[in-house]
């Protein structure tokens, strides 16, 4: 049992397979990582001990009488908690959502509870994934499991956290600039944003609807792709799911990346960037020439543009998003307030922290007439260019590498008071949700503190396949180091 | 000398189209369900719902512009219209503001007193209906009802075309047959299912510049529109007269208090933040499609009124009342088809029909009986099964509960008594019976053989034929 | 700091998102507002003149649904979360109709 936690996903659905481990095993060797290490982690805002291991009793019966046979038949998992899930909490880790339990599951969870993974509980996040460090939880701070004193990123931070404690084998996340792949990178394990389209969003509480993805955080490449074509779906209840015929995503994991080319954006590597993530990015890059790549230098074009767009077009989004959350139908509602618009304005105002409000506020003016054009259309108008660029380099390369985060994991307490600076840490990241392409973030080696950095590949739509082979390369070759 | 005012007129038309479901989920749009039991995550807003297009929305949006000359905008989409509402379960409506489905349309209408004009259509949009709030006295609070929420409509935007309620009431006629025909919609007044908001200004007769204008709300019947288009030109005369200005506002029409009065309060900025719906893809309708939502479009009024000329040879007048209504004219339709005889149907139409929806105040639209029941009542009184008394009795079963007439008549024994022995015998009682009244027929009183035949009917329970009646009373009084 | 937003444009802003914020909050959501506005005027920057607003990245259009009911009543479901409820029916403080 000792060493039950240090296994893959892949490798614990083929262990119960097997025979040699039970899904009620499994799941109680995540119970009790939880118990040890929870305190100081707190990665969950909603655990679920009974109901865990009942369904982990459900999916050992299941995979012995023959009728759950995928590679994660009984395997532990951690939900981000902006998926709804039927019957269990979810609170988008705000306190307006503190008493919400909804009546349905979004399609990824139900597509992973069809192949037999069981959910032990939903992870902790920065408010409505709004943030960068999982500290804007209404539900307290997450901690890095690699150091404590550090934040996990954001904002699918108790995600990243739970794979990197494990207290669950592997969990899944959302991305809407960044919020997969930077805490994997904080934490030192995988995270994939895939294309736009490939996992329905159905289920997931939006925050910017045009470029929030949900993704698979996990211990390494192999779990990934087996994760993502478990979950990738077209699901006609959401109008923007794609129906895409190469969702095997397991066959690219190949180690062989020779002739593939592999572009590196200069402007990625200029001022800001943390020296030893500069080093071991670029280290990255170095093998895998080695092993046969075309490695080369390129500009990328209108880099320093993505953050204020983004930030233009992910808070108008999320300010009408969010304007469900009203004390009418579900959720906290002020209770001395007899007015309706008063009832709206503190079940609001006393429901949301202050970075939902800041992104409310901005997001409420960007649209708000007059200024409609000047902002929105224009931040429209940026994406398109954006997009281009990334056009024109997957004209010419098959692959984009380049760090997540300019920094490793900062300390807890250190970012929220500049909201500014927070944001520029983005720089990396958001691009790729503004263009709806896929970005895995992949371990690499840790800084002179030992803290985790993370390489991040990023790929043409619909070419989530490259980036697994020349993950899976990487990541093979960095094991026989 | 007093001024002149001159009256402009704009209409927003609000459609709820007859779609078996709503816009962007499979709950079912059908009327009077308890509270909430027409309702799903997307149409209720619960988070991670995600709404997806009814393709017939499209189609019935199509069809309305094709039918008022619109242009159909070939690629657009939906925008989110927000604003803070417990009937607007999101908080935003979907709506379309920057490419409505359907542009630049007219339809020409024709007044009562005969004024013939072109009203120019703005725009029509597709969007989707709130829910119901109604108030509780108890709890002095309000109670949400979603099933109306996610109901389609069509917004039909005019032009400030209109100078009379006259007018208004004309354009909305034509509106309302013209969407009844393509059976886009029932267009209720009552129920809802048809809205109108009034956008009104007034100016001084010969001038070029509209005056400000005011937009009413809460017209639920014809009567109302009238009664408010009156009211608001008054007021607004009213204030220009005393040197007042004319607000630009929104006000709620109370038809019983025949007074309208202004509807926003502080909290609404009236500033609703459009944006293209990130959750939606946008439409494209291919030249393909139009073709073929304009080769599945019905005959409407204009070319059935010349087609029911030709065929039928009816009077125009019929032709208008029967062709008045897609109901009406496919009951006509109907009914012809099975009996071969047009005159007969128009006939029953024009007289118990209308007479009996006057009566009961019923619209044609809610007129429900088969036409297979009123061509075999036809067919009954056309074989002299029963006489035209028993068939008129017969016709009110039909109009009110649509009763088969065969049965009907079989089970009640209402057929005309065909044994000639039977009623020669009866005649011939009465006879013996009325000497007065035959010596007056004798004695040259035409009209007293009336009396005998009622007597004959009467002894005969209203079940004889009143020709052969007649015919046989003449012959046994001229035996006598 | 280019932008400077008025004490009525935060008045305006919260009653278009229903947040009500304190007079520390005000001054801070001043200040972050035209910080954000600042940076996001660096856009203009750009020419982009004849480039199309790009809402949707790919070109997907004419994703329908068919009429057809495929829900039932859901009620009891819908009005699980709700704070407040009669009747069936979501209760909530008296509107203006």
């Amino acid at each position: 049992m000792s060493d039950i936690l240090s296994l893959t996903a892949v490798e614990l659905g083929k262990a119960i397979k097997a025979g040699e481990y039970t899904a009620v095993q499994a799941m109680q060797a995540v119970l009790d990582q939880i118990d040890k290490t929870e305190e100081t982690v707190h990665a969950y805002v909603t655990i679920d001990k009974e109901a865990a291991l009942a369904k982990a009793a459900e999916a050992q019966k299941k995979i012995e009488a023959g009728e759950l046979t995928g590679p994660l038949a009984g395997v532990p998992v951690a939900i981000k908690d902006n998926m709804c899930t039927e019957g269990m909490l979810t609170t988008c880790s705000s306190k307006i959502l503190s008493n919400f339990v909804p009546t349905f599951s979004s399609e990824a969870v139900i597509n992973l509870e069809k192949a037999g993974a069981v959910v032990i509980g939903k992870t902790n996040m920065d408010e409505f994934a709004m943030g960068s460090t999982t500290e804007t939880s209404y539900y307290g701070v997450t901690r890095n499991p690699r150091n404590p004193e550090h934040v996990p990123g954001g904002s699918s931070g108790g995600s990243a956290a739970a794979v990197a404690a494990q207290e669950c084998f592997f969990a899944l996340g959302s991305d809407t600039g960044g919020s997969i792949r930077q805490p994997a990178s904080y934490c030192g394990v995988v995270g994939l944003k895939p294309t736009y389209g490939t996992v329905s969003r159905y289920g997931l509480i939006a925050y910017g609807s045009s470029l929030d993805q949900i993704g698979p955080l996990c211990k390494d490449v192999t779990d990934c792709a087996t994760i993502l074509e478990t979950i990738a779906s077209h699901d006609p209840k959401d109008s923007t799911s794609m129906k895409r015929e190469d969702t095997n995503f397991t066959e690219a994991l190949v180690k062989d990346v020779k002739g593939m080319k592999i572009g590196i954006p200069k402007s990625y590597f200029g001022e800001g960037l943390q020296e030893d993530v500069k080093a071991a990015v670029l280290a990255v890059a170095d093998k895998l020439k080695e092993l046969g790549a075309e490695v080369e230098e390129f500009d990328l074009a209108h880099v320093k543009y993505a953050i204020p767009t983004y930030y233009t077009i992910a808070d108008a989004e999320a300010s009408s998003n969010l304007e469900r959350f009203d004390g009418v139908k579900y959720g906290y509602r002020a209770q001395d307030a007899d007015e309706l618009h008063r009832m709206y304005k503190k079940s609001r105002s006393e429901g949301f922290g202050p970075e939902v409000k800041r992104r409310i506020m901005l997001g409420s003016f960007v649209l708000s007439s007059g200024y409609y054009d000047a902002y929105y259309l224009k931040a429209l108008r940026v994406k398109a260019l954006i997009k281009k660029a990334f056009d024109d380099a997957f004209a010419k390369y098959d692959i984009i590498l380049g760090p997540v985060a300019p920094t490793t994991a900062p300390k807890l307490g250190c970012s929220l008071s500049n909201p500014m600076q927070m944001y520029l840490g983005d720089i990396y990241t958001i691009s790729v949700n503004l263009a709806g392409l896929p970005g895995i973030s992949v371990p690499c080696g840790t800084d002179s503190n030992g803290l985790p950095i993370g390489v991040q590949m990023i790929g043409d739509c619909f070419a989530e396949k490259k980036l697994i082979r020349a993950a899976y390369t990487y990541e093979q070759a960095a094991k026989e180091v | 000398m007093a001024k002149e005012y001159e009256t402009v007129i704009g209409l927003e038309v609000h459609v709820e189209l007859a779609t078996k479901t709503k816009i962007f989920c499979g709950c079912s749009t059908a009327f009077g369900g308890a509270p909430n039991t027409h309702t799903c995550p997307v149409c209720t807003g619960m988070p991670g719902s995600l709404p997806v297009l009814n393709k017939q929305v499209v189609e019935y949006a199509m069809a309305v512009g094709l039918a008022t000359n619109c242009d159909i905008t070939q690629n657009c989409k939906f925008d989110r219209k927000n604003y803070f509402y417990p009937d607007n379960p999101q908080n935003y409506q979907i709506s379309q503001l920057y490419l409505p489905i359907c542009r630049n349309g007219h339809v020409d209408i024709e007044t009562e007193s005969g004024v013939k004009k072109a009203v120019r259509i703005h725009e029509i949009h597709m969007e989707e209906d709130a829910g119901k709030l109604v108030h509780d006295e108890w709890e002095d609070a309000s109670l949400v009802d979603y099933n109306r929420s996610g109901v389609p409509l069509i917004e039909i935007v005019s032009e400030p075309d209109m100078r009379s309620a006259e007018e208004v009431i004309a354009y909305l006629e034509k509106l309302r047959q013209t969407i009844q025909y393509l059976g886009a919609s029932d267009c209720k007044l009552q129920e809802g299912s048809m809205r109108a908001d009034v956008n009104l200004s007034v100016r001084e007769v010969g001038t070029e510049k509209f005056g400000t204008r005011t937009e009413m709300k809460n017209l639920n019947s014809f009567r109302a529109i009238q009664h408010a288009i009156e009211g608001e030109k008054n007021r607004q005369i009213d204030l220009i007269e005393e040197g007042k200005a004319v607000v630009q506002e929104t006000r709620r029409w109370d038809d019983n208090k025949a007074e309208s009065y202004p509807m926003r309060s502080k909290e609404d900025a009236q500033d609703y933040r459009y944006f293209p719906d990130p959750d939606l893809v946008p439409i494209h309708i291919s030249d393909e499609w139009i073709e073929r939502v304009k080769a599945a479009q019905p005959e409407m009024a204009p070319e059935k009124k010349i087609r029911y000329k030709e065929e039928f040879d009816l009077p125009d007048y019929d032709i208008g009342i029967i062709t008045g209504t897609k109901q009406m004219a496919d009951i006509f339709e109907e009914t012809t088809a099975i009996c071969g005889n047009p005159k007969k149907v128009s006939n029953w139409l024009m007289g118990e029909t209308l007479r009996l929806m006057k009566e009961t105040g019923t619209d044609p639209e809610d007129l429900s009986f088969s036409p297979k029941h009123l061509a075999d009542l036809i067919a009954m009184v056309d074989k002299k099964e029963i006489n035209s008394s028993v068939a008129k009795e017969v016709f009110e079963k039909i109009f009110a509960e649509d009763i088969d007439p065969v049965a009907y008549v079989d089970e009640k024994g209402l057929k005309t008594v065909n044994d000639e022995g039977a009623l020669r015998k009866t005649i011939e009682e009465i006879v013996a019976a009325n000497p007065q009244s035959v010596a007056d027929f004798k004695g040259g009183k035409e009209k007293a053989i009336g009396f005998l035949v009622g007597q004959t009917m009467k002894a005969m329970k209203g079940k004889a034929d009143p020709g052969s009646v007649n015919e046989i009373l003449r012959e046994v009084l001229a035996q006598q | 700091m280019a932008n400077v937003i008025s004490d009525e444009t935060i008045e305006y802003v919260g009653i278009l998102a229903k947040l009500e914020l304190n007079d520390e909050e005000k001054e801070q959501a001043k200040k972050d507002l035209a910080e954000m506005l600042d940076y996001i005027d660096e856009l203009g920057e750009l020419d982009t003149t004849g480039v199309e607003p790009m809402s949707h990245v790919f070109p997907v259009n004419n994703v329908f649904r068919e009429d057809v009911v495929t829900n039932g009543d859901d009620s009891e479901n819908i009005l699980k979360n709700a704070p407040g409820e009669k009747d069936n029916m979501f209760l909530v403080p008296k509107t203006f109709d």
